[in-house]
């Protein structure tokens, strides 16, 4: 069964594996992981804010984020970023968008419901003594939540944060629907042009398993490391 | 340049000569529930298996239970379809492969069965918890009382587990039916598939994603509604949100 197997090809095609395709999907799932935290944070926050329109605002992005398909959201997005920019700039005509920058902002608004799910947790997590003695020691909301509830918040949910950004690294190879050259697309196009699809796409299959395994598992010895003795 | 709604053109023929555009996007929205469904029973059914596995006192099975789940979690969902897709009937013996490329319907298959796999290791690890959050008293009672394993699980521990994971259940079941639109690589054309197909051929982007997100809305409404419901049927009195 293995017989015809071309090892080769896969060799041959390294470099332009790693150095092209797997840099894409690494650069866009940190950024998107940054991002995707910065703004689900300001969600979450908002949610908790107590300000009703502004939680509303917020529940409802994130209900509707969470309950389209990724894919879908791809596409919104892919053609929805051109007439935002001109949005934004107040050019005359949609801007171009690159495809990193477009899946770049696709996986940041979608992965930002996720995290400010995340987050909220993490902030109802810390008990009410906490803003109650910051509050009475004169810190103000926002100095409380910087130096207080956020920075706990962030360290009991950093082992949920960071398997989410291992989801977030698997949800990247969805790019391929919009022939993207990530670690899969390229893969991909090599498999293609090479009639070699069971080597490439086993090859990607173990690749991402290794990755995400290791990291998995990293998780879980920081989650023992890190668990505070209640 | 300025886009030009539209609104309307959901009532046009489309160019498969089936009907309007709205027809177009109502037949994926139909292949979308098809898929989810059976994807689901199969994702229920062994991750049930692997749940319980995950369980047991046997060493043995816990470890099979714990490489499955580390198989299906560690590789991205789309890979995976592709392994099933593409790379499968190469590996299999001649006539089985050449069975696997000429079945009909080969998308819809590979797609539930994929996705399937994919949702099970999730439900085996919510039913793992769901079973670890039951008191320990309760395989011992069972045990005390004369039943096997087997009995144990089926009459004493299952039943309950279930209704502890009925609310987690219910967003893996609507991760299942987003995830169907992972299949639009293998050729599956439900109903995000549709909205692109739409959009390809009317220009009308927009209103073709607007539907698509309104109609994956609706599913959402009626699966968490259908839940809720069959959540306050198996209520047990006295336990877990029962009355």
């Amino acid at each position: 069964m293995f017989s015809n197997f071309d090892f080769d090809v896969i060799r041959r095609s390294l470099p332009y594996l790693f150095l092209d395709g797997m840099t894409f999907t690494l650069t866009l799932t940190a950024l998107s992981a940054v991002g995707g935290l910065v703004f689900g944070t300001a969600l979450a926050l908002m949610r908790l804010s107590g300000f009703k329109l502004l939680g509303r605002i917020a529940g409802l992005y994130v209900d509707l984020m969470r309950s389209l398909p990724l894919v879908l959201v791809i596409f919104w997005f892919y053609f929805l970023v051109p007439y935002i920019g001109q949005w934004l700039t107040g050019a005359s005509r949609p801007i171009r968008v690159g495809a990193f920058t477009s899946s770049l902002v696709t996986f940041i608004m979608f992965e930002a419901a996720y995290f400010s799910e995340i987050m909220r947790a993490g902030i109802q997590s810390i008990s009410k003594g906490q803003p109650a003695a910051a509050s009475a020691l004169g810190l103000t909301y926002s100095q409380s939540m910087r130096y207080i509830v956020l920075p706990q918040a962030f360290r009991n949910m950093l082992p949920v944060l960071l398997t989410q950004t291992i989801v977030l690294f698997q949800d990247t190879s969805l790019v391929y629907v919009l022939s993207i050259p990530d670690f899969l697309g390229a893969a991909s196009k090599v498999a293609q042009r090479d009639g070699r699809l069971v080597e490439m796409y086993l090859f990607a299959a173990a690749v991402y398993f290794v990755i995400s395994s290791l990291a998995s598992y990293g998780v879980r010895r920081l989650q023992a490391r890190i668990a505070i003795v209640r | 340049m300025k886009y030009n709604w539209n609104w309307h053109i959901f009532f046009e023929p489309s160019p498969n000569g089936t009907g309007n555009y709205l027809d177009m996007l109502l037949s994926g929205l139909v292949l979308t529930i098809e898929t989810a469904l059976l994807a689901w029973i199969i994702a229920l059914v062994i991750g049930t298996i692997v749940g319980v596995m995950r369980t047991l006192p046997s060493k043995t099975a816990s470890a099979i239970g714990f490489c499955y789940v580390e198989f299906f979690r560690n590789i991205p969902l789309l890979v995976q379809l592709f392994l099933w897709f593409f790379v499968l009937p190469e590996l299999l013996p001649r006539s089985a492969g050449l069975w696997l490329k000429q079945m009909p319907n080969a998308p819809f298959w590979t797609a539930s069965i994929g996705v399937g796999l994919f949702m099970s290791v999730r439900v085996a690890e919510q039913l793992r918890a769901g079973i670890g959050s039951l008191p320990r008293g309760q395989k011992m009672a069972a045990t005390a009382l004369g039943l096997t394993t087997t009995q144990a699980y089926r009459y004493v521990l299952l039943p309950i587990a279930f209704r502890v994971i009925l609310p987690p259940l219910t967003s893996e079941f609507l991760s299942t039916i987003k995830n169907t639109s992972v299949a639009i690589t293998i050729g599956l054309i439900e109903l995000t598939g549709q909205a692109r197909a739409m959009q390809e051929f009317s220009f009308q982007v927009f209103e073709a994603f607007t539907a698509a997100t309104v109609l994956y809305l609706l599913i959402n409404l009626v699966v968490v509604i259908g839940m809720r419901l069959l959540e306050r049927q198996v209520a047990i009195p006295g336990y877990i949100s029962g009355k």
